[in-house]
This record gives C-alpha cells, structure tokens and sequence, in this order.
C-alpha cells in the first residue's frame, strides 16, 4: 500500500529538509566560492556571496607556486596503489573463506577485524623507526604499505560480504556441466564477483585518499599527498584564505565525486556488513 | 534475512570442502593472515618492549631498562588526566551530537518530498571532505575572529566576535569533528529505518498512535541495533582523532584541546621520548581494546544470526 501525503505536508517537509541540506553542505559550497574570489574578497566584510569578479589567479598560483601536481599525484598513487594491493592480497581470502569455510573462518574473520581497532598510536613509534631505519620514510612505497595493512581487515571484510551473496548452486550446476576449476572461476564466478569488487575498490580508495594519521606522520615532501600538503596551510604567511579553498576545492572534488557512487557501499564497509 | 541466513552456510561445505579445497583454501588465506599477523604483533610488542625503556631518540645508545616507570610518569602527568578527560569529552559530545542530529536527519529523509536525491547528496557530502581540509576551512573560514563568518555574522547583529579555537577549543573541535560524522550517522540510521516494515507503521497509526509513541515504540526499538553499531564504530575512529587537533589548535592552549593520541604524538615525535611515548600508546590500546570487546561481540552475533 502506497502512502498517501497531502500536498501541503510535502511542501512543508521539501521545505525544511532542502534548508538542513544546504546548511550542512554550506562549508564545502562555501569553500569552492572562496576559490573564485581575490584574497581581498576573501575576507571582505561584509563577504560577497556570489557578486564578486569570479578569477581563476587562485588554482594558477596554487600549480605554480607549490608542486600540487606532485601532491595530487602522491593522493593517486597512495590510495589506488594501497587499495590495488590490498584486493590482490584479500581476493583470494575472502574468495575461500566465503566459498570453503572452515571451522575456524569465522575467528580469523573476527581476528582481522579486531586488527582495525588497534590505535595508530599503539604502533606509531615502531613503525616510524622502522621507516626510518629501512629507509621508508617520506616515500610512497612506505605510505602503500600502511594503508594497505590498515585498510585489509575493510576490503577482507567487504569482499567477504559480497562473495557471500553469490549462491554457491550456482557452483554446483557449473561443476555438473563438467566445468573445470579454472573455467568455474574465470567464467562463472568472476562477473557475479566484479560488482562487488568494483565497490570495494570504490570505498576503499577513498578511505585511502583522506586517511590523516598516517600520512601526516611518515611523509614530508616529496611523498606528500593532499593531506599532508593541505596541512602546510596551517601556518601560513598572509592572505590565504582563497588559496587555501583553491588547494581544497581540488582536493575534494575527485573524491567528493567517486563518494556520492559509494552511498549504499559505504554503510556495508564501514559496518563491517552489521547493517545493509 | 536469506542472505544473512546463508553466511556461514555449512550445508555446502559437506560436498564442496574437499581435503584439497581445504589446503588450497588455507593457502588463499595465509598471505592476508601471516602480514596482519606481522602487522599486529611485530609492532606492538616493539611498542610494548619501548615502553620498559628510558629511550629518548636525542640520546641514542642510553638505553636501559627502566621497568614501569614510563608507565607511572605517563599515568601520573597531570598531561594524561587532561588528555583523558578531553578524550572522553570529544568521544561523547560528537557521539551524542551525530546520533541524535543523525536520527532526526534520517526520520526526516525518510519523508517524500521532492529533491530527496540531491539533499541526501548534500547531507552525505561533508563524510567524503579529508580531515585536514575540514579542520582547516572551518578554523579559517569559520571559526577565525576577524575574518571568519562567524565573526562576520557577530558583527552584522552588533556582537562582539567569539575567538572560537582559543576560548573553546575543544568545543570547537567537536564541532568540526560532528561535522564530518554527522553524515556517516546519518546515512546507516536512514538505512536502518529504510528496513522498517511499513505495514505495522500503518497498523498502529490506525489503532491512534501518535508520532511520539510511534517513534519510542516501534521506530526507535527497531533502529537501536543500528545506533549501537554507529556508537561502537565511530568511537573507535573518534578515539584516534589526530588531524583535526594537529591544524586547528596543536592541542593547546595547553593541554586544553589535547587528546590521548595527540599526547602520545607529542611525546613521540616532538619531544623523541620513545619510552614514555610507548607506554603512552600501550595505555591508547588498552582504552581501545574495552571498546572493541563491545563491538566484536555485536557484529559476532550478526555472523551467526
């Protein structure tokens, strides 16, 4: 039975739900205006809300002066890289432990996740050390490798969730036709996996792309992504404030984007499948 | 439900699970296993066997066993009593911030009105903003006294501009911090009502109940699975907040905006205190741990359900 809701109550309730909407997106909206002002009109008072000279100074001063285009491509690097490694290495676990379990599947899956509960901070002078000692500090490969052994418990998880929905007759009725192990993984089971993995990949790159301790921690310069070169804005030397959004702008919009694809995804991730 | 049903479906392992399937799956396990097992235990008893030392990275090679005196100086330094406290603070008030914002937000998305799309779109946006460029929007664009909105707005209705991050720090970090989770709340209690079977709404609705007992007794029951696991998660993750306090306030002034991950942070790496830092993030695990006992049992359960 369909409900049935007066006019008027939509109206109302259309009302109220677009006025919280906005307030609560008002900071991003608010940022990527200040991208478009001058300095001076970014702290004019009383500030200009759309009747400024729209100028582009800010995203060209911003490539110029600092190497965002390095930064930017640390951010891809780090996050695809660390995800990429992370489904190579979960794939496989997950693909066993839905399709073969074991007595034991569920207390190694428990056992990974209690992993993602562990405080950065429980780790952080080891880890630090044995960057520094290897050589690791300040480079990407180092920043790949945390991210991927914080993020594995997620994409194990995520993935295990996912292969799980897959009916295993179908498995069965393929293995009756005489279909090889190869043939049953390559031809059948892999296009019923690839939604799943595509969203894990989806979410996981994300979580990568704004993960703030540890990048903040191991990078300097040169293997700084928008994180940590964000942070540099904390103590700046005059006006900024454009400059600061500029920076900003453009190291929301690739995620702010790949984020609003992930919605249904990101409630089964970051619950670790406890609510679908 | 099905689906629920079929996790951990033994049925099928009788014919499928093979000794040899079993040995190739245990095979496909151990790489995910063996480097979780190193990054758990590899570090952490380093972390464990600092925390017995006097090590201090200016002085190296004055190493010595010191037994639980980092411990004592850590637990004693008025430092942690301030740390812990703000702590506890910034893990409640954002809590109860997100779930109480997150539930009315839900019950009000879950309503038909038109755009319903586009306004989830921008309720959702803030989850998906890095800490750093959060933090740093709001300190600037925000929360600064001259230049900020906020001060701009003070001043358009004749009031004197609030120093937000040097008067209320922590209050300010909350802010910035509910910010970025009030969408994550938000998005699983919606999908949690979502689940709400429509027919019993209707049912009582007939029979004259009132939005109020509506909500306490078949809304709010039906949802309190779903606020437990966004209370458990997110205070894992708000126990670990670091970011936001190292570019707004660098947990000052003082102690006053310092949490415990930020003091271990500092006696870490900016006063190379390797021993006290150490006990100082063996204490973090411990507060953790008591957390995620809670969390583990919730979602063990759901496993078996």
């Amino acid at each position: 039975m369909a409900r049935r809701v007066s006019n008027q109550r939509k109206f109302v309730v259309t009302l109220v739900a677009w006025a919280i909407g906005l307030t609560i997106f008002f900071p991003i909206l608010w940022t990527v205006l200040t991208s478009f002002k001058t300095e001076a009109e970014a702290i004019a008072s009383p500030p200009s809300f759309l009747l400024f000279d729209w100028t582009l100074e800010n995203y060209t001063e911003v490539n110029e002066r600092s190497d965002y285009f390095l930064h930017f491509m640390n951010s891809v690097i780090i996050s695809l890289g660390s995800t990429l490694l992370g489904l190579a290495i979960a794939i496989p676990a997950a693909w066993s432990m839905a399709f073969v379990p074991g007595k034991r599947t569920k207390d190694v899956l428990m056992w990974m996740l209690s992993t993602k509960m562990l405080p950065p901070v429980g780790v952080l002078i080891p880890i630090y050390l044995l960057f520094r000692d290897f050589g690791l500090l300040d480079t990407r490969l180092g920043l790949v490798i945390v991210l991927t052994l914080i993020n594995l418990p997620i994409i194990v998880w995520m993935l295990f969730t996912y292969f799980k929905e897959i009916p295993g007759e179908i498995l069965e009725a393929a293995r009756m036709d005489g279909a090889t192990l190869w043939n049953e993984v390559v031809h059948v089971l892999t296009p019923m996996a690839v939604p799943g993995i595509a969203s894990t990949l989806l979410l996981n790159v994300i979580l990568a792309w704004n993960e703030a301790f540890w990048t903040l921690n191991l990078t300097a310069a040169k293997a700084a992504p928008l994180t940590a070169f964000i942070a540099s804005y904390s103590s700046p030397e005059g006006l900024f404030y454009a400059k600061l959004s500029a920076a900003s702008t453009l190291a929301i919009a690739p995620i702010l984007i790949l984020g609003w694809f992930s919605q249904k995804q990101l409630v089964r991730g970051l619950t670790f499948g406890a609510v679908k | 439900m099905t689906d629920r049903s079929r996790l951990f479906r033994t049925e099928l392992a009788g014919p499928m699970a093979t000794a040899h399937s079993r040995a190739a799956a245990r095979f496909m396990i151990s790489p995910a296993v063996l480097l979780l097992l190193g990054w758990m235990i590899v570090p952490l008893s380093m972390t464990v066997y600092f925390s017995f030392l006097s090590y201090n990275l200016l002085m190296p090679g004055m190493e010595e066993f010191i037994g639980f005196t980092n411990y004592e100086f850590f637990l004693t330094d008025p430092a942690f009593f301030e740390a812990l406290t703000n702590t506890i603070l910034l893990v409640v008030g954002v809590l109860f911030i997100t779930i109480v914002g997150g539930t009315a937000l839900a019950l009000l998305l879950d309503q038909p009105f038109w755009g319903q799309g586009i306004v989830r779109i921008l309720v959702i946006a803030p989850f998906f903003v890095m800490p750093t460029v959060s933090a740093l929007v709001w300190k600037n664009m925000f929360m600064n006294p001259v230049n900020g909105l906020f001060a701009h707005m003070a001043k358009g209705v004749g009031l004197e501009p609030f120093d937000f991050l040097a008067h209320a720090p922590l209050f300010s970090i909350i802010l910035i911090v509910a910010w970025q989770w009030l969408p994550f709340a938000t998005l699983i209690l919606l999908t949690a009502l979502q689940s709400l079977d429509q027919e019993q709404l209707e049912a009582s609705k007939m029979d004259g109940a009132n939005f109020g007992s509506r909500f306490i007794y078949i809304v709010l029951p039906h949802m309190s699975r779903a606020i437990t696991v966004v209370v458990l998660i997110q205070t894992i993750f708000l126990l670990s907040v670091f970011a936001e306090i190292l570019v707004t306030t660098n947990g000052g002034p003082g102690y006053a905006s310092t949490n415990i991950t930020y003091l271990v942070y500092a006696q870490s790496l900016l006063q190379f205190d390797v021993g006290g830092g150490s006990a100082g993030g063996i204490i973090a695990v411990i507060l953790a741990n008591i957390v995620a006992i809670f969390l583990m049992r919730m979602i063990g359960k759901n496993l078996e359900a």
